[in-house]
């Protein structure tokens, strides 16, 4: 906008035109006077290094800011002016397989070391190869396709009529090389470019929402088995530091079965998300034999960036998630953590001088992470297709403590709950989801799902693994304090067929070669068979055959199974089911083959 | 690094007087283009010049935060200039060898460090996309740290201890020892906040590598002032990124006490009258550590690394306090010390189950450490972790209804703390006798309790060099 540096520098002149000046910093929080016609949620460009900053407040005539960049050296009397539109993403190809800052500003090709003002648009744009597939004539609404890009890609691209726009298909560009900025068509005389700029906050409009029943199987047993998620549901991660959340997360990343995947790096690691990304670089997706990037956009702003950009990251990973599943495809958003944008959040706040509510958490914290999973669904797109995004969050609770505010809401807001715990962690029971503080309020259409599918079997095998788990944590003290000798023989069973279920199922090495993802005809073999032996033996007590005897069998088989043998090999785990039944038939009093009920 | 050029550097008038000072905060009034994080210069009336940085600047008012402490100042007899730039430092391998104090001033009677290549002490970020994965290990001589909480390039790797516990020897050690092969390595220690007598010791500890010019140690004593504080380890990183990312060498920075860090932090965050969250520590502790803990890694095709080593003591050993909690979510695991293992005499009192080196999986293994590396290592923390329940289980039925295998586990328990946790202060070894007397003590299990190593490793290490002897079963 041609402003000059040193045009309004020095003491705070009266505003002319559209320039305002900086009246107050502290840190991410500017003041500006003088600028008339902005609105709450307009975007500024700040002081001499025209930093971006979103308008959070105006109170007579004062514009209260979020710098999204760091304002050291902003000086009192610098200039101010407005965007003229919100804060916004630009989404177009080149999404896929890239890593952005907050704002979705493209990280690779910018400098190793990022200092504010690096961000001046540099290089020839890329080009993409578009080809048309509407007609000059047709009538076109909000989600026509006009064409796509890249046919070959491991997402087909479709470049659509952009939500608020309808009429007659005036002109669309011939199959070319275009650029983001290139016009694709012309609609009811509205230019549509090839890259949508589009508002982050304001979720993407659809036709329809439809009730979400089909499960997103992840590959990680105790989610698919125990606490599924649906395609377009949510799910939260709470856990303390150290308990998995990342490894769960990225787990999904890489084996989910999704078209494509949004991961929001949201105020954690820069050496996390660099392993995150050279591990996807190097993975080819199983379905699909193309490599798993190529399927992924990265967001990242690390824990040192800056922190005001991390509240508005997990609204362009949303803008992403939503953009790709107007365009028919179902979409997983990870963030990690969401703590960490709350925290944002409540810095901001704080050094506005609002008043705290909870824990010094704005009081708008719950409508805000209501507002962010309610984004995510199962809809009938304006295009007429079907799109979903699934939404999962990692929580950072401050001391492990469950009840704090971030954890607390988002448990209200969430179809379901993985919550990590730390004892179990601790003793690298991995992933260490807890069954006991765990939930999903989509298991009946789970289950439903899967009986209409044939295997009316799944959910009686998920309710008996729930049960057997519960049960044997309820005996556990009790075994503790009178000895697993003083304990009845259908006890001990119990205690046995617990302890199977956790190392035999639900335990899963995110580094073992054959167990990192576990394909669902596997995980059913899995849950399958340990139920099959635990039947066994509470037969043989039944039957009068001493439980140390019982407790006394190598069942060490089972538990290394899901380790010898494929992610998909369910007859593998079906032989050795077997092998083991057959080692348990040598206690039968009934002697070998006799066994059984 | 915004608006650096005449502009900024034009408006260098001095102020007379300022309307208050107090705790380590001075306010001007009547100023005019001040910048935020700016650095001024304060010349007191007594020809004394202290230094500060604009907290917060608010029309003609600047909150200016005193680096050496309001404490003699008198507000009505001052003038302040404000430089139009941030804090900077020079940089260079003239800081090696030398003690400094927490601002970068001589201590040991050298001459100052000077130079033209400077370097503002916030930092800059580094960008994500060109991180490069942490892959080779750094050996610290510490057995149990090597074997089986392997410090990797480019990790941020904390100690958690208690008050009373031996954390600064065992950091100094770590300092002195560490090494990677034969590349060039440089450390920085930061002493945050500590005793006169702890940063003698330390200098005692460090004497030999300090002589050889490829240490730079900072020392801030608990009596200097809390700015200080703050800015001590940002100083000792300035050095350390520029001696890793521009010079190529790999940097080890240990830094201690965070937990005097966090202190100081706070004392300033009250003197602003700012909302107090956890413990009354401020809502941002979080993303003020991680400007400190993240200014570590790889950059892509660049030689170089930087890893850290900070120490904290958790205040009556809470693990849950927002210091060690706030840590243990930006760090890469943790290494956790025993007020339990130390009472009992054991020098490192690593409680090996507590800690873990999350990136150790990638650093260790063939052409690293040794192939056989991470399988053994996970298998000691099985089998401790094993060895622990059994304890537990021999404490309600008595060690006679034991098993003979339960039996081996006790043995087990005992002998790793003989042969690989206990060590000299003084004592480095070397990688090969590490691996090897953990076989040894793997060798106390029967080889079918060996489940985390393959055949082949079984084969090649299993038996040890005898000390381990065959339980006395009686019987
Ligand atoms: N499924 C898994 N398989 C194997 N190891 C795991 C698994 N989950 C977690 N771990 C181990 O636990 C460590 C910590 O996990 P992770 O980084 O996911 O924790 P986190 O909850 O994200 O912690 P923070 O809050 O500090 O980011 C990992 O480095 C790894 O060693
Ligand atoms: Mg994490």
């Amino acid at each position: 906008m041609g402003l000059n540096g040193s045009a309004a520098a020095g003491t705070a002149a009266a505003a002319r035109g559209g320039t305002g000046v900086v009246v107050r910093v502290n840190g991410p929080l500017v003041e500006v006077e003088g600028l008339a016609g902005q609105a709450v949620a307009d975007l500024l460009a700040i002081g001499d290094g025209r930093l971006e900053a979103e308008v959070v407040g105006i109170e007579a005539g004062l514009l209260t800011a979020q710098a999204y960049e760091t304002t050291s050296g902003l000086r009192v009397g610098e200039p101010v002016v407005g965007l003229g539109r919100p804060l916004s993403a630009a989404l177009g190809p080149g999404l896929l397989g890239g890593i952005f800052d907050g704002l979705l500003r493209p990280l690779s090709g910018r400098p190793a070391w990022l200092a504010p003002g690096s961000w001046t648009e540099a290089g020839t744009p890329r080009r993409w190869g578009f080809e048309p597939s509407a007609a000059v004539g047709a009538e076109m609404t909000a989600g026509s396709v006009l064409g796509i890009v890249g046919r070959d890609a491991a997402v087909v691209h479709r470049v659509l009529v952009p939500p608020g726009v309808s009429g007659r298909l005036e002109s669309i560009s011939p199959a070319a090389d275009l650029d983001g900025a290139s016009t694709v068509a012309v609609v009811a005389g509205r230019r549509i470019y090839l890259d949508e700029l589009w508002p982050v906050r304001r979720a993407r409009p659809a036709s329809a929402r439809r009730p979400p029943t089909t499960p997103l199987v992840t590959g990680q047993r105790v989610v698919d088995l125990l606490f599924p998620v649906v395609k377009g549901g949510t799910a939260a991660v709470p856990g303390g530091f150290g308990t998995g959340k990342t490894v769960l997360l990225q787990q999904i990343v890489k084996w989910c079965e999704a078209d494509v995947i949004v991961f929001v790096g949201c105020g954690e690691r820069g050496n996390e998300l660099a392993d995150a990304l050279h591990d996807l670089a190097a993975l080819e997706d199983p379905r699909t034999g193309r490599g798993l990037l190529e399927r992924t956009v990265v967001i990242a702003n690390t824990s040192n960036m800056p922190v005001m950009a991390r509240e508005a990251s997990i609204y362009s990973g949303m803008a992403v998630a939503e953009y790709y599943r107007d365009m028919g495809y179902d979409v997983v958003l990870l963030a990690d953590s969401t703590s960490r944008w709350a925290e944002a959040m409540r810095e901001f706040s704080s050094r506005r001088g609002d008043l705290p509510a909870e824990e010094g958490y704005p009081a708008n914290l719950s409508s805000a992470l209501a507002a962010f999973y309610e984004r995510a669904g199962q809809v009938e797109t304006l295009g007429g297709t079907v799109g979903s995004v699934t939404a999962i969050g990692a929580v950072s609770p401050p001391s492990g403590d469950m009840t704090e505010p971030v954890t607390a809401h988002t448990e209200r807001f969430v179809r379901c709950l993985w919550s990590l715990d730390r004892d179990l962690a601790y003793a690298r029971h991995y992933p260490a989801v807890t069954w006991r503080r765990s939930f999903s309020r989509d298991g009946d259409a789970v289950e439903a799902w899967h009986a209409s599918a044939g295997r009316s079997q799944w959910a009686r095998s998920r309710a008996r693994a729930l049960g057997l788990l519960g049960d044997a944590d309820r005996l556990a003290p009790m075994a503790e304090l009178v000895g697993l000798a003083g304990l009845p023989a259908g006890e001990r069973m119990v205690l046995l067929g617990g302890r199977l279920l956790r190392e035999a199922v639900l335990q899963q090495s995110a580094l073992s070669e054959n167990d990192a993802t576990c394909a669902p005809a596997k995980q059913t073999a899995l849950l399958d068979a340990v139920l099959a032996v635990y039947d066994r033996c509470v037969t043989l007590v039944e039957a009068g055959v001493p439980p140390g005897l019982v407790e006394e069998v190598d069942l060490s088989g089972l538990v290394r199974v899901r380790d010898e043998v494929g992610p998909g090999d369910a007859a593998g785990v079906d032989r050795r089911r077997d092998q083991v039944l057959g080692a348990l038939d040598g206690l039968s009093p009934a002697g070998p083959a006799g066994g059984g009920r | 690094m915004t608006g650096v050029g005449p502009a900024r550097l034009r408006l260098q008038v001095e102020y007379e007087g300022a309307t208050r000072a107090s705790g380590p905060l001075l306010v001007v009034e009547g100023v005019e283009g001040v910048g935020w994080d700016d650095l001024a210069r304060i010349r007191l009336g007594s020809g004394e010049i202290r230094r500060g940085l604009v907290l917060e600047v608010h029309r003609d008012v600047a909150v200016v935060e005193v680096l050496e402490g309001t404490a003699g100042i008198d507000p009505g007899d001052l003038a302040v200039r404000f430089e139009g730039r941030p804090l900077e430092i020079p940089v260079g391998e003239g800081w090696m060898g030398r003690v400094w104090d927490g601002m970068g001033a001589p201590l040991d009677g050298g001459p100052p460090m000077l130079g033209s290549d400077r370097r503002p002490v916030a930092g800059a970020v580094l960008n994500p996309g060109v991180r490069d994965v942490p892959t080779e290990p750094i050996l610290t001589g510490i057995s149990v740290i090597d074997a089986l909480t392997t410090l990797v390039r480019g990790q941020k790797l904390p100690l958690f201890s208690s008050a009373g516990l031996p954390h600064l020897e065992l950091a100094a050690q770590i300092a002195a020892q560490a090494h990677v092969g034969g590349e060039s390595f440089k450390v920085v220690v930061v002493a945050i906040g500590v005793t006169r007598t702890d940063a003698d010791r330390l200098l005692d500890i460090l004497e030999a590598r300090r002589a050889g010019s490829d240490l730079a140690v900072f020392l801030d004593t608990a009596d200097d002032p809390v700015v200080q504080r703050i800015l001590a380890p940002r100083v000792g990183l300035t050095v350390a990124e520029h001696l890793a990312f521009e010079l190529g060498h790999h940097v080890l920075v240990v830094m201690a006490d965070m937990t005097s860090y966090c202190e100081a932090v706070r004392e300033v965050s009250a003197a602003r009258g700012e909302i107090p969250g956890r413990r009354a520590y401020p809502g941002y502790l979080y993303s003020d550590l991680a400007s400190i803990y993240e200014r570590c890694g790889r950059v892509r095709g660049a030689p170089g690394s930087l890893t850290q080593v900070p120490v904290l003591t958790m205040p009556a050993g809470d693990i849950t306090h927002p210091v060690p909690d706030l840590t243990g979510y930006i760090t890469e695991g943790q290494i956790l010390l025993s007020a339990d293992l130390h009472g009992q005499g054991c020098y490192p009192p690593i409680d090996v189950l507590g800690s873990l080196s999350r990136l150790m999986r990638k650093g260790v293994g063939e052409g690293r450490t040794r192939g056989d590396h991470l399988d053994i290592a996970s298998q000691l923390v099985a089998s401790l972790s094993r060895a622990g329940d059994v304890r537990d289980l021999s404490e309600l039925i008595g060690t006679g209804a034991l098993t003979d295998t339960d039996r081996r586990y006790l043995t087990f328990a005992d002998e790793f703390a003989a042969l690989l946790l206990t060590q000299q202060p003084d004592e480095s070894r070397s990688i090969e006798e590490t691996l090897d007397r953990a076989w040894t003590l793997a060798s106390v299990l029967p080889p079918g309790e060996l489940t985390s190593v393959s055949a082949r490793e079984l084969a090649e290490h299993y038996g040890g060099d005898g000390r381990a002897e065959e339980p006395a079963d009686d019987g």
